[in-house]
Formats: C-alpha cells, sequence, structure tokens
C-alpha cells in the first residue's frame, strides 16, 4: 500500500482525459459468507443467479418508481463527465457518472424495455454477463453516492440510487462487500458499527470525564441509558473512539451540560450511521434504525439529536419518520430529530451559552460541506439551512473563517473520498484519488489565505482526511469536528 | 493469506488480521511486523501490551484516547499523543498496532 502516490496538486484540477479500466483491477473485499448470512443475504453467489439479479432488479423498478426513470432518461449531454471526483481522480472512462449508470442501464435495457429485448445492439442493451457482475462490483464501489454529479444533471438522474440499487442486487444473489455487511452484523449483534460492547463505552466515556475535569476543572458527565433525561444523543460511534471525532463528542456534552439540558446515550443504539443506505437494502436501513426508536423508548426521552454524522443525518431526517416513526411520544415542539449543530446555533443565539471566540484565534478554519448533509438534508427547516446552520456556529465560536471556492462547497460541495461504503483499506488508492478536488480547494486556502484547519461535521470525512491529508502533503491534524471548536469557546460554569 | 513463525503456518484474513486470536505469540508479532516493514522496539512493545490487556478486559481495542493516555502516564507526556504513535505505527496506531498486537480489525467510521 505504500507504493499509492496522490495525484499533484495545482492552480486547478485538469479534466482527465478518460482511460478505458485504469482502476478496473481495484475491487472492494468481497463480503464472508458468514457476514452475507448475518443480514439474511445468501453466503455466495446463487445458482441461477442472472435470472435472480433480473427479478431483483424488476422488483426494484416496480417499487422505485425515480429508479425506471433514471435509467429510462440520460442523453448523454456530458455535464456529469467532469464532476465526479473518482473520475477527476482516477480518469477511468467507467468513473465518469453516464458510463457508471449505463453498466446497470444495459442490463436494464435487455431485460425490461422492448427495443433492448428485440434489438440489443441497436440500444446499447447488454446480456448480463459475470464479466458485467464483476463490473457492477467494481464500479458501484467506486461510486460513494455523493450526488454531486445529479446537482449537474439537466435530468437530475441520481447516480447514488442506482449504485444503491446494484449493491441491493448484487446482495441478493450473494455478491456483498466486506466493508459494509461486516459492519451492518456488528450493528445488530452488538449495537455499533465498531462493535463497542456496553463495558468498553462506559470506560471510554469516564476515561472522558476525568480529561474535561482535568483541563477545565469542571464535572461534565457524559451520561449512558439514564431513563428519563430530556435529550436521546445518537452519534457516529467514530465518536467514542476516533480523532479528531472525541473532541467533539466532548463539544456535545459541554453544550448540554452549559445549557442545563439532561442527556443521555444509548448502549443499545449507540450508533448514528446506517449503512444500510449505502447497500440500498431498505430492509436492513429500518432494522439498523429501530434499535433507535427502541431505545428512545426505553429511555423515555422527549427530544432525539443526532450528532456529527453525514450520512445518518440523511437517514434520519429524510428516511427515520417512515422507517421508525411516528415520533408522537417526543416533544412535538422540537423538530424530532434534531441536528447538534441546530440545538448548538439555537442556544448560542438566543444566549444561552457563554461563548470565547478569541479559544480559537489560533485556527484560521474554512468548513468542508458532507455530501450527504448538503445534498439531502436540511437543518433549521429552511432550504439551504444544512450549510448555514453549521457555518453560523463556527462563526459564532471562531473569529477566523474562510469559505473554499463556491464551486466545491454548499450543494455543489465534493466528496472527501471516502463516503458511501468506501472508508475501507483496501479501496485506499481510490480514496487518495478521489480526495484531489477537495485537496485541491483546501490547498489553495491553506496557501492564500493561511488555513490552518478544516471542519467537518462527518465521522466518515473526519477518518477520510485525517488518513489522506498527509498523501497531499498536508498535517492529518488540521481536520478538526465542528464541535471540538464550540468546545474550546465555551466557557464553562460562567452564566451571563 | 498466513504467516509462517516457527514452523508452524498462521492463518489471516485478506488484509493480515489473524483469524484466531489464541494463535497469537510474541514472535509472530515481530513477523507480522515485519510484513508491515516494522522492527518492534521497545515502545511498540508498550503500546502492543496495552492493547492485549485493554482487549483481554473489554474484547474491542481501547479507543486512540484511551490509549494515548495509557502511553504518556506510563512513558512521559511527551509521548501521551498521536504524533508518536504514527512515529511507532505509521499506518496508523488503531490499525496496524491491532494487526502486530493480533486483535481484529476495528470496523466503523475510523
Amino acid at each position: 500500500m505504500s507504493d499509492i502516490t496522490a495525484p499533484t496538486l495545482g492552480e486547478y484540477v485538469d479534466t482527465p482525459k478518460p482511460r478505458a479500466g485504469v482502476m478496473k483491477d481495484l475491487q472492494t473485499f468481497k463480503a464472508s459468507p458468514e457476514h452475507q448470512q448475518a443480514l439474511g443475504f445468501p453466503g455466495t453467489l446463487v445458482d441461477d443467479w442472472q435470472n435472480k439479479a433480473i427479478q431483483r432488479l424488476g422488483e426494484l423498478l416496480d417499487t422505485q418508481r425515480g429508479l425506471r426513470v433514471y435509467l429510462d432518461s440520460c442523453v448523454k449531454c456530458g455535464s456529469c463527465t467532469d464532476k465526479c471526483h473518482y473520475f477527476l481522480g482516477t480518469g477511468d472512462a467507467n468513473n465518469m457518472p453516464a458510463a457508471r449508470q449505463d453498466l446497470l442501464r444495459g442490463v436494464y435495457r435487455r431485460y425490461f424495455t422492448l427495443p433492448g429485448k428485440l434489438f440489443p445492439k441497436l440500444v446499447g442493451a447488454t446480456d448480463l454477463t459475470r464479466e458485467v457482475l464483476d463490473s457492477w462490483y467494481t464500479y458501484f464501489h467506486q461510486c460513494s453516492q455523493c450526488r454531486r454529479c445529479s446537482v449537474f444533471c439537466p435530468y437530475g438522474i441520481d447516480t447514488a440510487e442506482i449504485s444503491m440499487a446494484a449493491r441491493e442486487v448484487m446482495d441478493t444473489i450473494g455478491v456483498g462487500q466486506k466493508y459494509c455487511n461486516e459492519i451492518i452484523g456488528k450493528v445488530h449483534k452488538i449495537g455499533n458499527n465498531l462493535g463497542l460492547p456496553e463495558p468498553a463505552l462506559r470506560n471510554t466515556l469516564e476515561g472522558l470525564e476525568e480529561d474535561v475535569k482535568d483541563s477545565t476543572g469542571v464535572d461534565v458527565r457524559f451520561p449512558v441509558d439514564v431513563e428519563g433525561a430530556e435529550v436521546l444523543l445518537i452519534t457516529p460511534s467514530a465518536d467514542f473512539f476516533a480523532e479528531p471525532h472525541i473532541d467533539g463528542l466532548i463539544g456535545y456534552a459541554k453544550v448540554f451540560h452549559q445549557a442545563g439540558i439532561s442527556w443521555t446515550l444509548s448502549s443499545h443504539a449507540s450508533e448514528a450511521a446506517n449503512f444500510a443506505m449505502f447497500i440500498g437494502s431498505h430492509e436492513q436501513m429500518r432494522k439498523v434504525a429501530m434499535r433507535i426508536r427502541e431505545a428512545a423508548l426505553a429511555l423515555k426521552v422527549k427530544r432525539i439529536v443526532v450528532g456529527e454524522c453525514g450520512h445518518a443525518w440523511r437517514v434520519a431526517y429524510s428516511f427515520w419518520n417512515t422507517l421508525i416513526g411516528p415520533f408522537d411520544f417526543l416533544d412535538p415542539r422540537y423538530p424530532q430529530p434534531q441536528h447538534i449543530c441546530e440545538v448548538t446555533d439555537d442556544l448560542i443565539s438566543r444566549g444561552a451559552l457563554k461563548i470565547d471566540p478569541s479559544a480559537n484565534d489560533e485556527r484560521v478554519v474554512t468548513f468542508h460541506d458532507s455530501c450527504n448533509v448538503a445534498r439531502a438534508t436540511r437543518m433549521g427547516g429552511r432550504p439551504g439551512g444544512q450549510m448555514e446552520v453549521p457555518r453560523s456556529v463556527i462563526r459564532s465560536v471562531c473569529n477566523n473563517f474562510v469559505e473554499m471556492s463556491r464551486e466545491t462547497t454548499g450543494d455543489q460541495t465534493f466528496c472527501c473520498g471516502g463516503g458511501g461504503g468506501l472508508l475501507t483499506d483496501d479501496l485506499l488508492d481510490l480514496r487518495v484519488k478521489g480526495a484531489l478536488p477537495r485537496m485541491q480547494a483546501l490547498n489553495t486556502v491553506v496557501k492564500e489565505q493561511k488555513v490552518t484547519h478544516m471542519a467537518a461535521i462527518c465521522a466518515i470525512c473526519k477518518s477520510q482526511f485525517t488518513k489522506v491529508l498527509p498523501y497531499y502533503g498536508l498535517n492529518r491534524e488540521m481536520i478538526i469536528s465542528v464541535h471540538q471548536l464550540v468546545g474550546d469557546a465555551i466557557v464553562l460554569g460562567a452564566k451571563e | 493469506m498466513a504467516y509462517e513463525v516457527n514452523g508452524q503456518s498462521v492463518a489471516a484474513d485478506e488484509e493480515g488480521y489473524i483469524i484466531n486470536l489464541a494463535e497469537w505469540s510474541e514472535p509472530l508479532a515481530k513477523v507480522i511486523a515485519q510484513s508491515e516493514s516494522l522492527e518492534l522496539t521497545s515502545n511498540h512493545w508498550e503500546v502492543i501490551n496495552f492493547l492485549r490487556e485493554y482487549y483481554s478486559e473489554f474484547q474491542i481495542a481501547p479507543a486512540i484516547r484511551v490509549l494515548t493516555k495509557a502511553i504518556g502516564k506510563k512513558l512521559g507526556p511527551d509521548k501521551g499523543n498521536n504524533k508518536y504513535l504514527y512515529d511507532l505505527f505509521p499506518y496508523g496506531p488503531a490499525k496496524q498496532a491491532c494487526k502486530i498486537a493480533g486483535l481484529p480489525k476495528p470496523t466503523g467510521c475510523i
């Protein structure tokens, strides 16, 4: 793995000349039979897999009308080609979004459209062969489902939906990805992606209480399974384990502490992430999310707040109500669920927290919009709030804030390069290359505006940048949680 | 894949994490480290031993913060930080150190 090299950063990202198959040999590890079966999928490629795959694709076409529209409507206008970070970073022709879609579209045409059934060669229809299945596995695991291409598509074709459908079809015939499926199995068994059992969770949180006491002199609590707490915090388990995530968790705790809001974590639902979205399985998505409803009911909380996790906020904001709702047992005066940035921003704007932004004066901060938050959710109950609220929080706690270039932020943000179930070591080469557009934009503000830190609100983004920044000659510790900035600037113990 | 140690073969997964945790031994740790181009010093062993102790109690590797704190207490505050751990385990203290210590790979958004 040491032979991975990053593309060189120049003044701007050149659109590469498409080349066939340069990334064809990079296949993510397949799930073992054990990992597959834990999710109810066949352990290995089933007999009669072609027919079963076609059948499953047909079911998806019937139940997800968008999918059929997306597969029908591409006119090959080319708008999407240079919008994908993986294409920009690798130059592989199949990483152009329209070409990626075509891997599934050709099969759709062959089996589900009249011209494709009668004259396949004339309409780009292809038989589902082993080679095609192989190309699906490779290239639908080189898509992070970030949906940037769909912003620029005049028809709004959502490549993420196509990629999710392809992964679901593959799981159904026994071809799954190790990274996602092993993790989903751990959530079913233990309650989080890490496989962090309750005693270890409690031990970690006790350690954090000591740390905060040592550094501030204040008893800030990190409660677990407290029945009757007002807020249930659902946060990615990386917040209990990884750097810089854990400082974000400390920030949430300080916010709740200082605002006097009683809160609790749940050992049963100790995970915000829901990787079932990445594999396109609604059934798995519901099962993963259901733990949260169960925990909220058992703990008799009044509110559910979601920590810094990009795709989790998409699942929570867009899907929870249909998956695990209704939330009529929660307090209707609050948005349910609510993002931690909404909670903090609201408290700051009401003067409920005393903030000393000079605590962050050593930092010049920029903000990386996470794809799922920016393109699939809202905050603050208004369009664009998902971009404004985190920035409002940062500006409140930090005097030096700088934007990266417009075509890389907001709803045009570039994926970190590790989203959509691709944050795995076996895809590191792709992750390094796919980070190119973000690294380019970051490097520019580092050079021109002396940016020292990039804040984010997604566990995947934070881990991905920690890993890939050094490949681009940047310091891995540049990446920081938004709530670390908050936590460092909160004046504890003082009330206005 | 598999590691060869003292004439015995120890099975590992495709990423080099051993399958049967009971097969771990100090000589095996050295072999795994070699395959990662690392030479184990006493500083590495401090980390490896702590990981194994923590794992035997909690059935999971410690959070990085827990690890840095423990190392800092034992070896001094100049060593209780991420940079020190990355100097020892350049591929990342969580994954690479776990692999050498014979623990399962930490999974998730990490």
